[in-house]
């Protein structure tokens, strides 16, 4: 009696084995290092979640896989009547046989969920300086507004080196922002304003595409990135800001025309 | 009661012989076989569905269609009638009906007449899905069917979509109720929860999920029809409503559908592999167990389909780690199921080599699915083909690839032939290896960023991994198309000209093989069968024959 319930506490204490390097990774770090995170950029600090993440589903499904190898070629039939020899499980063996795996299974899902705990906390923390471009989604476009009176459609610039923030919502169907190499995705819908944030670090362009369903015309939804040294980006705006007024300018005038040939249709129709 | 009734034993082993008795029967076997033809039939349509769109994202640009409403009705086709028409009835509504009242030594479901009625509404659900195809306004909402543009116009008919789905639906509540009494009430005499075959305890517990969960389903597309039809507007911000609340209704539903199709597939690997190995199931109560936990277990996990849906961040990360708990009950049905193997004497039959090609696939479909449930890292792959291919491994390929080995299991059941085996086992690998070389390379093309449910990918045209995997796939489904074609050629040559089936041809110890005639007639059992206390469907040494009461049982159920 005394052994079996000395065996149990054996048993017990072997389980939080699993738990350990996950625990140390949460604590040891301090909070300095933790905030810089390495000084990685998000989509870096992905990446290398990323390749955790693999690396240790290989290992896993590689040593299933090798058992599962071993025993179909170990164990095929070869007499007619044989018939399989399968220990029977004693009732500690079986409890054995759910607990200790489990926690394998937990502990590496701690494991990696530590990590992208930790990758969540970046992707979702936006830098205080970050610039603001409201993304409005439209069957089926992409408007870019920064803020000053200049928009884009399908197109977007922004200076190299400076955090973005995008805040999204939607003119008519749920649809998602996704910008290819910054690992972000976002749905965008009516009646919300969702939000993510890249940190462009290298120049030259990338894909924007839409990620959830939104019609007939759902995969001709991209449009691009382009990220510019500061002094490009600042020449671009000015010009675009020259256009933006004089286009501003233009549609209060011809508003102003409209007015008028309006009022004077209606003269013409009441007399 | 007159003979079609069919459902109190009349000596008589064999289908039955009239038209009317086909038609108007309320006998679980012959209820099971029109389920089968009815999921064979939606797995016609939804695979030509997936053909044409292979084809067509064979190369960059339009191949065989430019049209995007077009495109979109192949794909919402494919989806609805895959899960809804194809995996659900062949392994709720075949497996359940045919194999499970047997299995557990009834002599029909608890409720016959219900049961008809179930498979019914079944096929009135098939036809009006396949009315998509001929209707003008056809829907092309997807299958699972977002607001807002599901209650656009734009997305056709969307009552036709709730018609389906409720229809469909009511079926499943049916006969998941029916099902459930079937196992609690009307198992043999002797025979106790710890002594039903593993294929029994999943398809009990995918009804019980149907039952707990479907209504939700139900009243998340009744919500679209009252939006669109009559301005209600639960998901129409304008007037105070929320689009996410269908996503959150929709999912809470359809993320425990995948445990509906997983457990009564692996229910059937469990049956081959220990019929195949000859040995018991390797921790037989941890793996009943396991499957019990998928009920709680699977109905807080529906969040991660809404990671990047502007849901809270505390509830991303929180569903994140409910997520991967999933891995606990799933390991350890791993495990049972390699642990058969442990010490076993291993035949490769052709049901088996089904069932191998749909476990190893299970292993890269579930190994896959860890990435998702991290919230983190579905920003970078949320809604691309990563997704796409892993969900298509552990769903759908894993899931047709063991529906068939059970086909394939109890066709000797079926139709008193075998199947030629060296067929069954080429068509298995052709499958095998034709889905690997479709959904493999659509993986790394995820990762490139591919988006899914698009009909063409001109901003990825010179991205060499996009453009090389869509051509690889594609090549993939040649191989796949040739290898259904091949299992469908073996059905026919073993239903009319296979070898005659012995009464137990795989060796197991299941009642459906052991106390029946080979083919069944009315009510199963001539006299009601009675098993011992030690007696075990997956026990091969010194297992106690079940026996027979000598009288019928009072009339009635």
């Amino acid at each position: 009696m005394k052994i079996k319930s000395l065996s149990y506490k054996v048993l017990g204490t072997l389980l939080a084995l699993p738990l350990i390097p996950t625990l140390v990774y949460a604590f040891e770090m301090d909070t300095a290092v933790r905030k810089n995170y390495n000084g990685l950029t998000p989509q870096a600090h992905w990446d290398e979640v990323w390749h955790e993440v693999m690396l240790d589903l290989i290992v896993i499904g590689v040593i299933y896989f090798a058992v599962a190898l071993f025993f179909m070629i170990r164990y095929k039939r070869t007499g007619h009547d044989q018939v399989g020899k399968s220990p029977k499980l004693t009732g500690q063996a079986m409890i054995g046989w759910v607990v200790i795996p489990c926690m394998l299974f937990l502990g590496d899902d701690l494991f990696l969920y530590v990590k992208a705990f930790d990758l969540h906390n970046q992707m979702r923390n936006v830098p205080a300086h970050a610039q603001t471009i409201k993304v409005t989604a439209s069957m089926w476009n992409w408007n870019y507004d920064y803020g000053n009176g200049v928009d884009t459609d399908m197109e977007l610039r922004v200076p190299v080196g400076k955090p973005v923030i995008f805040r999204m919502t939607s003119d008519d169907v749920v649809h998602s922002h996704y910008v290819d190499g910054y690992h972000v995705t976002e749905d965008v819908m009516p009646g919300r304003v969702t939000w993510e944030w890249i940190m462009p670090v290298k120049l030259g362009e990338s894909v924007i595409t839409c990620r959830e369903y939104c019609g007939a015309n759902h995969s001709k939804m991209y449009g691009k990135l382009i990220v510019m040294k500061q002094a490009d980006y600042d020449a671009w705006m000015t010009e675009a800001l020259a256009d933006a007024k004089a286009e501003s300018a233009h549609r209060v005038a011809s508003a102003a025309i409209g007015k008028v040939t309006a009022s004077k249709i209606n003269e013409g129709q009441e007399g | 009661m007159s003979g079609f009734m069919g459902h109190e034993p009349n000596g008589r082993p064999g289908w039955p012989k009239t038209a009317r008795e086909w038609l108007f029967t309320v006998d679980h076997k012959v209820i099971g076989v029109w389920y089968l033809i009815g999921s064979l039939a939606s797995f016609a349509v939804a695979g030509l569905a997936a053909t044409l769109m292979r084809i067509e994202l064979g190369s960059v640009g339009p191949d065989i269609t430019s049209d995007g409403n077009i495109y979109n009705l192949w794909l919402t086709m494919h989806g609805a009638v895959m899960i809804l028409g194809f995996q659900i009835p062949a392994l709720l509504g075949f497996v359940a009906n045919y194999a499970v009242p047997i299995m557990v030594g009834a002599k029909d479901m608890a409720f016959p007449r219900v049961n008809a009625f179930s498979v019914w509404l079944l096929w009135s659900g098939i036809l009006i899905a396949l009315a998509n195809l001929v209707i003008p306004d056809h829907f092309n909402g997807m299958w699972t069917g977002y607001p807002p543009y599901s209650t656009s116009d734009a997305a056709g008919n969307t009552a036709l979509y709730t018609m389906v789905v409720v229809v469909l639906g009511m079926s499943s509540v049916f006969g998941a109720v029916n099902l459930a009494c079937t196992v609690a009430f009307m198992r043999c005499k002797g025979m106790g929860w710890f002594q039903m075959p593993l294929t029994v305890w999943t398809v009990f517990t995918a009804n019980i999920i149907q039952l707990i969960f479907v209504p939700v389903l139900a009243a998340s597309v009744i919500l679209l029809s009252l939006d669109k039809y009559l301005g209600f507007g639960f998901y129409n911000p304008e007037t105070g409503g929320d689009v996410l609340l269908y996503q959150n209704l929709f999912w809470f539903y359809s993320h425990p559908a995948v445990y509906v199709i997983l457990l009564p597939f692996m229910g059937i690997m469990f049956e081959i592999f220990s019929v195949s190995a000859k040995n018991m199931v390797f921790s037989y109560k941890s793996a009943v167990y396991a499957i019990l936990a998928f009920i709680p277990a699977g109905g807080d996990v529906w969040v991660h389909h809404a990671f990047v849906a502007g849901l809270p961040d505390w509830l991303r990360v929180l569903m994140s780690f409910t997520t991967l708990l999933i891995s606990l009950p799933f390991g350890l049905l791993m495990l049972s199921l390699v642990g058969t193997l442990y010490k076993g004497a291993i035949r490769y039959s052709g049901p088996m080599m089904w069932a191998l090609g749909a476990w190893m696939i299970l292993i890269f479909g579930a190994l896959t699915g860890i990435p998702n449930a991290l919230s983190a890292i579905d920003y970078g792959i949320s809604d691309s083909y990563v997704i796409m291919s892993h969900f298509h491994y552990v769903m759908a390929v894993s899931g047709s690839m063991a529906t068939f080995a059970g086909i394939f299991y109890w066709f000797p059941k079926l139709t008193g032939r075998i199947c030629n085996e060296t067929m069954t086992k080429l068509s298995a690998i052709g499958f095998f290896i034709g889905m690997n070389t479709v959904m493999g390379p659509l993986y790394f093309a995820g990762i490139a960023g591919m988006p899914r449910r698009y009909m063409d990918y001109q901003q990825f045209a010179d991205n060499a991994v996009i453009v090389g995997a869509q051509h690889w796939s594609t090549i993939g489904l040649y191989i796949t198309f040739l290898s259904v074609l091949l299992m469908v050629v073996t059905w026919i040559h073993g239903m009319l000209k296979g070898e005659k089936s012995s009464q137990n041809p795989w060796g197991s110890q299941s009642l459906e093989w052991t106390s029946t005639a080979l083919i069944a007639g009315q009510g199963n059992f001539p006299t009601p069968v009675e098993v011992a206390e030690d007696w075990h469907p997956y026990r091969y040494i010194d297992n106690p024959k079940p026996t027979f009461q000598p009288a019928p049982a009072s009339a009635g159920h």
